[in-house]
């Protein structure tokens, strides 16, 4: 790296003009070696110039100032140690380590020099050295690298010369001394929600609390009022702080000092007894403290005289209110921005909920439709599907293709196990619909703890591909995980594949007319036992689809169709039955819902939950049908 | 017109009320604290909580059996009910042990800080010291008593009168009462809802003022009380099947469009009766979470509610006694065969432990029996021809 850097130094020094004109180091050195001993912040300017237009050796010799490795021996020749080698600063030559003490110029001079540094490195011929300069300054940029930024802001590179047009304006409002210039600068930016952006507006901002009887001198943000948005406490504390309030003593301070001033089963003349009550308890305290025996303390009435004296306020800390305002303004639009950003990510999320809720209740809402009964067991078929993937993943290794084999595979088993419960159990129980419902859940149960015999109660991991993992990012903000657009795929497939089957194939309207009307249907030669079998089939298998899409990003375990079927049935009963379009907009409905109250309040998913099912109950009221009701006699059957 | 008394026309009410006497009687003088001691204290616990379940079970047996709403939320109303009592128990509990370490200081305690520390010390395990206001009434054992009743009748009847009036039924009401008690659970298991969270409310088995007792007496007591309400219970929920309420509500479940069209307000009744059997089943849960010590969130889970609906179902539903022989032997019958007291079924190469296999048999015998005796255990009544039970 020093070879590299001495190159390009070279480079740096052939093309610059100055160059030419530029002294030896020799003779600058020669000239001024007092003021390299020692140097002052205030004079040194000059010199650095003049060391670093003399070339790549002078730019060493600065750097090694700086990084306190330069020795100045008793001989009068300058060194460049590091660790046990030192070179000669003046000529690159080899030398032995000398005894003496690097010098130490103080933090101001190693900030011109550094300064020095960093204005050489910006107009660098190397872009990766540019770009390097670059982030060393957006990390610890500081008010004297500003002008050598200005200087150098013309960059061939269009990536960098953005760059640096960028860092120029943050480096501007951090540590501009022009206030129009900052102003000008924020107002630039303004909108933009980058994260480098909002950090260095956020300082500007910073507030502190200040007490006072009397509007402050400074730059107030606002006054807060004591008990709306400023608590008691808080404002209390302040006053502490201010001197203006004894420190406040907490119940137990007072007790103690109580305590520790009983004579005689008595406290200043008041019985032990009698302090259990508040008020004389404060009064014997007064007592004491007016006996000296203990330290004064504030009393409530001297607290609320105190707060009654006193307004408080937010002062900036930056003292340019004009400058605060550009800020306040700024930040409000980056905050305007983001929020639509998080909207669109938010709306992101909710559709791939909704997607899941859709392929998790479309089984049910047709079944409903065409029977008449809830399947409570319509969760376990979604374990079952989950778990015919897992299964087939211990078996066949290759991720893609498992899958490849594991989605029609779980649709079959979940085809048969439905069809099986139909044959057995549900065609028994027709036109009991409450029977029925208990019947199945029976038939969960029973399946949820054989899945727990046959499968263990750990969670078993379905892994997903490596093409569907990670996700896709646009910004920031905005991104969504590959798993999440698979499962949004496959919901549209099932939709497209279902109106297909519904709309166009004999089965789909052999299905529609015993929806509508059974006796009628019977009656045109359909046989609704055999409709209503196959109906209950594929719902069954849909359900299985929708088990191997849970499976991939969550963890497959027997209690798995549990946590998805209450939504299901939610997503049915909001969106309306016998209707794949009243469960595409129950499942939108249910998904964005509670992605949304979700939103409102992250760090509590229960409430969400609540809350969401407290609507739910209050939607029903209005739309007891749901959003798209069935028609007809049917709908009263 | 003379009427006979409606005990001497509703048949099972006599047989019931004899049988439950007897049962009490008998494990009275089983019991540790009044008898031979044959029965362990746990077991007089595990009878008492089973009482509790039964009136539970005759609850929801007014509801889904005679007015044919199949609540899958009665359980919601029942940990309601163990919530308000165990409120006071685990307050008035408290608020005497912090007295008396606070009696320890030199100086007396204020009233506020004995109340912020029994709040400290209630609160404290889900980060907060404060009472929240759910718990303004939490020091009077009145106020809760009164609560135990008023708070989920008060659910009741908004949630049913919500649900009635936009004519929501069948399946979905059934869906809408899951949702419910979803919905609470899943609010109680908050840290910040007031209730300590999935922590619930433990300890309750200890009565305040009466430690010195003995859990040996307490759960013999207990068990007199839920007998005592059980029965009380019973002989309400029979007079209000039979007479010409209980024919408008049976009506109500066989054909509720065609009641309306006769001018009853359906409604009316039906909120009448949902109200009065959450207020029942209130009841038993307030009496069966003192026996069982601690009450949590889980117990809401829409599960508890469904099996409450497979006990009467099994039991026979549409006859109360029927409710009562469901919750009864088929509670029984889970913690025994879960206990892991019952033998293993050893099959050449596979053992059947029962631990893991009762539910399997649970389901599928509940399967069968709605397959193939829908009337349940107590249809066997009905096999015999001298007794035509028409309760």
């Amino acid at each position: 790296m020093p070879r590299f850097r001495l190159i390009a130094a070279l480079v740096v020094a052939l093309l610059m003009p100055l160059a030419v004109m530029a002294q030896s180091l020799d003779a600058v050195v020669a000239d001024s070696i007092d003021q390299i001993e020692k140097p002052s912040r205030r004079t040194v300017g000059p010199l650095v110039d003049r060391i670093a237009a003399t070339g790549p050796q002078g730019l060493a010799l600065l750097q090694a100032w700086a990084d306190r490795k330069l020795v100045l021996t008793d001989a009068g020749d300058l060194l460049i140690v590091d660790g046990d080698d030192a070179v000669d600063a003046l000529t690159g030559d080899r030398m032995a380590a000398p005894d003496d003490r690097p010098l130490r110029p103080n933090s101001g001079v190693r900030g011109v020099i550094e300064s020095a540094l960093v204005a050489s490195q910006l107009t660098d011929p190397d872009p990766a050295r540019r770009a390097m300069a670059l982030d060393t300054l957006a990390r610890s940029g500081n008010a004297d690298q500003l002008p050598p930024l200005r200087a150098a802001l013309d960059d061939p590179d269009p990536v960098l010369a953005a760059r640096k047009a960028r860092l120029e304006k943050l480096m501007t409002i951090q540590h501009g001394t022009d206030p129009a210039a900052r102003i000008a600068a924020i107002e630039a930016m303004a909108g933009d929600v980058a994260l480098d952006f909002r950090a260095v507006l956020n300082p500007l901002l910073a507030t502190r609390l200040v007490a006072d009887t009397d509007a402050p001198q400074g730059n107030v943000a606002r006054e807060l009022r004591v008990g709306d948005d400023l608590p008691r406490a808080d404002a209390l504390a302040a006053l502490v702080d201010k001197g203006a309030l004894q420190p406040f003593m907490t119940s137990d301070e007072q007790r103690a000092a109580l305590a520790a001033n009983i004579v005689d089963g008595r406290v200043a003349g008041t019985p032990v007894a009698d302090l259990g009550d508040p008020d004389i308890r404060d009064a014997t305290y007064d007592a004491l403290e007016a006996s000296g025996a203990v330290p004064p303390a504030a009393t409530e009435s001297e607290a609320r005289e105190a707060l009654e004296a006193h307004r408080f306020f937010q002062l900036y800390a930056e003292p340019d209110s004009d400058v605060t305002d550009a800020a306040r303004a700024a930040q409000v639009s980056a905050e305007v921005r983001l929020g639509a950003m998080k909207g669109v990510d938010l709306g992101l999320d909710a559709l791939s909920l909704a997607s899941i809720y859709f392929l998790a209740a479309i089984g049910l809402a047709v079944t409903f439709g065409v029977m008449r009964v809830i399947n409570m067991a319509h969760g376990e078929f979604i374990m079952l599907g989950a778990y015919t993937a897992y299964t087939v993943q211990t078996l066949i290794a290759d991720r893609t293709l498992s899958l490849v084999v594991a989605l029609p595979l779980a649709f079959a088993v979940t085809f048969a196990a439905g069809v099986i419960l139909y044959r057995l159990v549900i065609r028994h129980l027709a036109h009991r619909p409450l029977e029925t419902l208990l019947a199945t859940f029976g038939v969960s149960i029973a399946l949820q703890q054989l899945a727990k015999n046959i499968f263990g109660t750990q969670a078993r991991p379905l892994t997903a591909p490596a093409w569907l993992e990670g996700s896709i990012t646009i910004n920031d903000v905005i991104s969504i995980s590959s798993i999440r657009v698979a499962i949004f795929v496959l919901a549209l497939l099932f939709l497209g594949l279902f109106l297909f089957i519904m709309k166009r194939t004999r089965l789909g309207l052999e299905v529609r007319a015993v929806t509508q009307n059974p006796g009628m249907a019977a009656s045109m030669g359909i046989n609704p036992d055999r409709i209503a079998m196959m109906t209950f089939g594929l719902g069954s298998g849909i359900a299985g689809i929708a088990g191997v899409a849970i499976g991939l990003f969550a963890q497959v375990t027997s209690e798995l169709g549990q946590g998805y079927i209450v939504q299901s049935f939610m997503t049915v009963v909001v969106g309306g039955v016998g209707n794949i379009w009243g469960t595409l907009a129950g499942a939108a409905l249910i998904g964005g819902l509670s992605k949304i109250i979700e939103s409102l309040n992250p760090a509590n998913t229960l409430a969400a939950q609540t809350f969401m099912i407290l609507f739910i109950i209050i939607f029903i009221q209005f739309r007891p049908r749901g959003i798209i009701p069935q028609k007809g006699r049917a709908a009263e059957a | 017109m003379t009427r006979t008394p409606f005990i001497l026309r509703n048949r099972s009410v006599l047989p019931v009320l004899a049988v439950l006497t007897a049962f009490t009687i008998a494990v009275t003088l089983l019991s540790h604290a009044y008898g031979s001691g044959v029965i362990p204290t746990s077991m007089v616990k595990v009878l008492g909580k089973t009482l509790c379940l039964a009136l539970a079970a005759v609850a929801m047996d007014l509801v889904w059996g005679y007015l044919g709403i199949l609540s899958l939320g009665q359980m919601a109303f029942f940990a309601f009910g163990g919530y308000m009592i165990g409120q006071w128990l685990m307050y008035a509990r408290t608020e005497d042990i912090v007295a008396a370490s606070l009696a320890q200081n030199p100086i007396p305690p204020t009233p506020l800080e004995l109340q912020q520390a029994t709040a400290n010390q209630i609160f404290g395990v889900v980060g907060s010291a404060d009472l929240p206001t759910t718990w303004a009434f939490a020091h009077s054992l009145p106020l809760q008593l009164m609560l135990v009743v008023a708070a989920p009748g008060l659910l009741a009847l908004v949630f049913g009168w919500l649900a009635f009036r936009s004519r929501v039924n069948g399946v979905y009401l059934s869906i809408l009462t899951q949702a419910m008690t979803l919905a609470l659970a899943l609010w109680l298991f908050q840290n910040d809802s007031g209730f300590r969270g999935n922590n619930g409310l433990s300890g309750l088995q200890n009565l305040p003022g009466l430690e010195g007792v003995g859990q040996a007496k307490v759960s013999v007591w207990f068990l007199w009380a839920s007998a005592a309400a059980l029965g009380l219970c019973y002989v309400l929920a029979a007079w209000i099947v039979s007479g010409k309420f209980g024919s408008v509500i049976r009506a109500i479940r066989d054909d509720e469009t065609r009641v309306r069209f006769l001018g009853y307000p359906v409604e009316g009744f039906k909120l009448l009766v949902f109200t009065l059997a959450a207020m029942i089943t209130a009841i038993a849960g307030a009496l069966y979470y003192p026996q069982a010590g601690i009450i949590n969130p889980a117990e809401l889970m829409p599960i508890a509610s469904i099996y409450l609906a497979v006990w009467v179902a099994i039991g026979g539903r549409g006859r109360l006694y029927g409710a009562i022989i469901g919750a009864v032997v088929v509670s029984l019958l889970s913690s025994w065969f879960t206990g892991g007291r019952a033998p293993d079924i050893a099959l050449p190469g596979y053992v059947i432990k029962w631990v893991d296999w009762w539910q399997v048999a649970l389901g599928l015998s509940f399967v069968l029996v709605t397959l193939f005796a829908p009337k349940g255990i107590a249809g066997i009544f009905d096999l015999m021809p001298a007794r035509k039970d028409k309760a």
